[in-house]
């Protein structure tokens, strides 16, 4: 962002940086920077909540006064919220299938519906929704001693894979818990510390490490800070 | 922080992380000063957070490259590649990454002149020596913006 800032300040186009990394951005230095301690993934720091975000809005333009770079803090931070939301996850239904294969299929309905309200979906990338149930029989089968290159992964791409599960999630659940909005990074704890297909992901990524699968193939399946 | 579950800390991660990775740094700070009052300026967005319509290509692993979208457009996807921040809260409100219906808003209210018929996104691909951004890319973007009019960017990451 800061690189691209100095791009088209030499351009003639007047920049405002919004920088949710204050050490990069200084670092990088372009003109007019407002850093904002918000989540990351939220540089406005509050959806849904448009006077906050005209708050930031604001002070950034504000910069534009300036006859010289600038380098302002925002002076409220946001924290992140790291609870894990409160998403009730269906009930068994197949007990004969690996239980994030029989969790995801249980999804499928709130994850279509929220596609139907919101016209757009980030799954995809690799796989189709409703590989997504596949895919994880695949995972599951590698966290439990399989070698990867005996069982083949729908899609392929592990960390495209793993993208399509956690957005497949992420809409259904966004869909199932309604007004109740998580916070930065309850989706993640919720993801990783409560669903199967999370912690199936998580399995699986230790048994590809432990397998010496190369490292691009395992590290960025998930956040590089979990193990 | 009052438990040290892992999920729990990714932002801090991520920031301790980059502040230590090697950042390009500019000899000198080009500076555009407006020659107009902001109310008379039109504005467009630049975001990094790899946004794109259904039917544009997808940003591919360690693309330099960018997508524009319509100042209408509201059926974005995030395509990003990186796990490592939140995506919720895109799904909740994309104004929190792409604040267009709050620059609509400024407009509506005279603060500033005009939204930009068009925004951009990036994937947030920064190469070590950050060469196709500075020599193709960005100036790529750059030109585009010029043939807009556009006076102001306001820019975004993730």
């Amino acid at each position: 962002m800061s690189t691209l800032a100095h791009v088209f300040e030499a351009a003639g186009i007047a920049t405002v940086v919004l920088a949710s990394m204050a050490d990069v951005a200084k670092k990088v230095g372009p003109p007019r920077v407002l850093a904002c301690e918000f989540p990351l993934g939220r540089p406005l720091g509050k959806p849904g909540d448009a006077e906050f975000q005209h708050q930031v809005l604001r002070q950034a333009f504000d910069l534009l006064e300036a006859d010289e770079p600038i380098f302002e803090n925002f002076p409220e931070v946001v924290e992140s919220d790291e609870m894990p939301m409160a998403c009730a996850l269906p009930p068994r239904d197949d007990p004969d299938a690996p239980p994030a294969v029989d969790e995801s299929r249980g999804l499928i309905s709130a994850y279509r519906r929220a596609v139907e309200r919101k016209g757009v979906t980030a799954v995809g990338r690799a796989i189709e929704p409703e590989q997504i149930p596949a895919a994880l029989d695949t995972l599951h089968q590698w966290a439990n001693g399989a070698a990867w290159k005996d069982v083949a992964l729908p899609g392929k791409n592990t960390v495209a894979v793993c993208h399509d599960i956690r957005a497949y999630y992420l809409e259904a659940a966004l869909e199932l818990v309604g007004d109740l909005a998580p916070g930065s990074r309850s989706f993640d704890a919720w993801f990783y510390e409560v669903t199967e297909a999370g912690k199936t992901i998580l399995e699986a990524r230790r048994a590809l490490k432990a397998q010496e699968a190369p490292f691009p193939f395992w590290f960025y399946m998930v956040a590089g800070h979990l193990e | 922080m009052t438990d040290n579950r892992s999920a729990t800390r990714g932002d801090d991660a991520m920031r301790a992380l980059a502040s230590t990775m090697d950042a390009p740094e500019f000899s000198s700070t080009s500076f555009t000063k407006l020659n107009k009052p902001l109310s008379e300026c039109r504005v467009a967005i630049v975001t990094s957070a790899s946004l794109h319509r259904p039917d544009q290509d997808r940003f591919a692993q360690g693309d330099t490259g960018f997508r524009a979208f319509d100042r209408d457009d509201r059926n974005l996807i995030m395509g990003h590649w990186s796990p490592n921040f939140d995506h919720s809260g895109f799904q909740l409100d994309l104004n929190v990454v792409y604040p267009i219906d709050r620059l609509q808003e400024l407009a509506n209210d005279g603060v500033i002149g005009e939204v930009a018929p068009r925004h951009f996104a990036f994937a947030g691909n920064q190469p070590d020596t950050v060469s196709e951004i500075r020599l193709d890319t960005g100036p790529q973007c750059a030109a585009q913006l010029n043939a807009d009019a556009v006076d102001v960017v306001l820019l975004t990451p993730v």
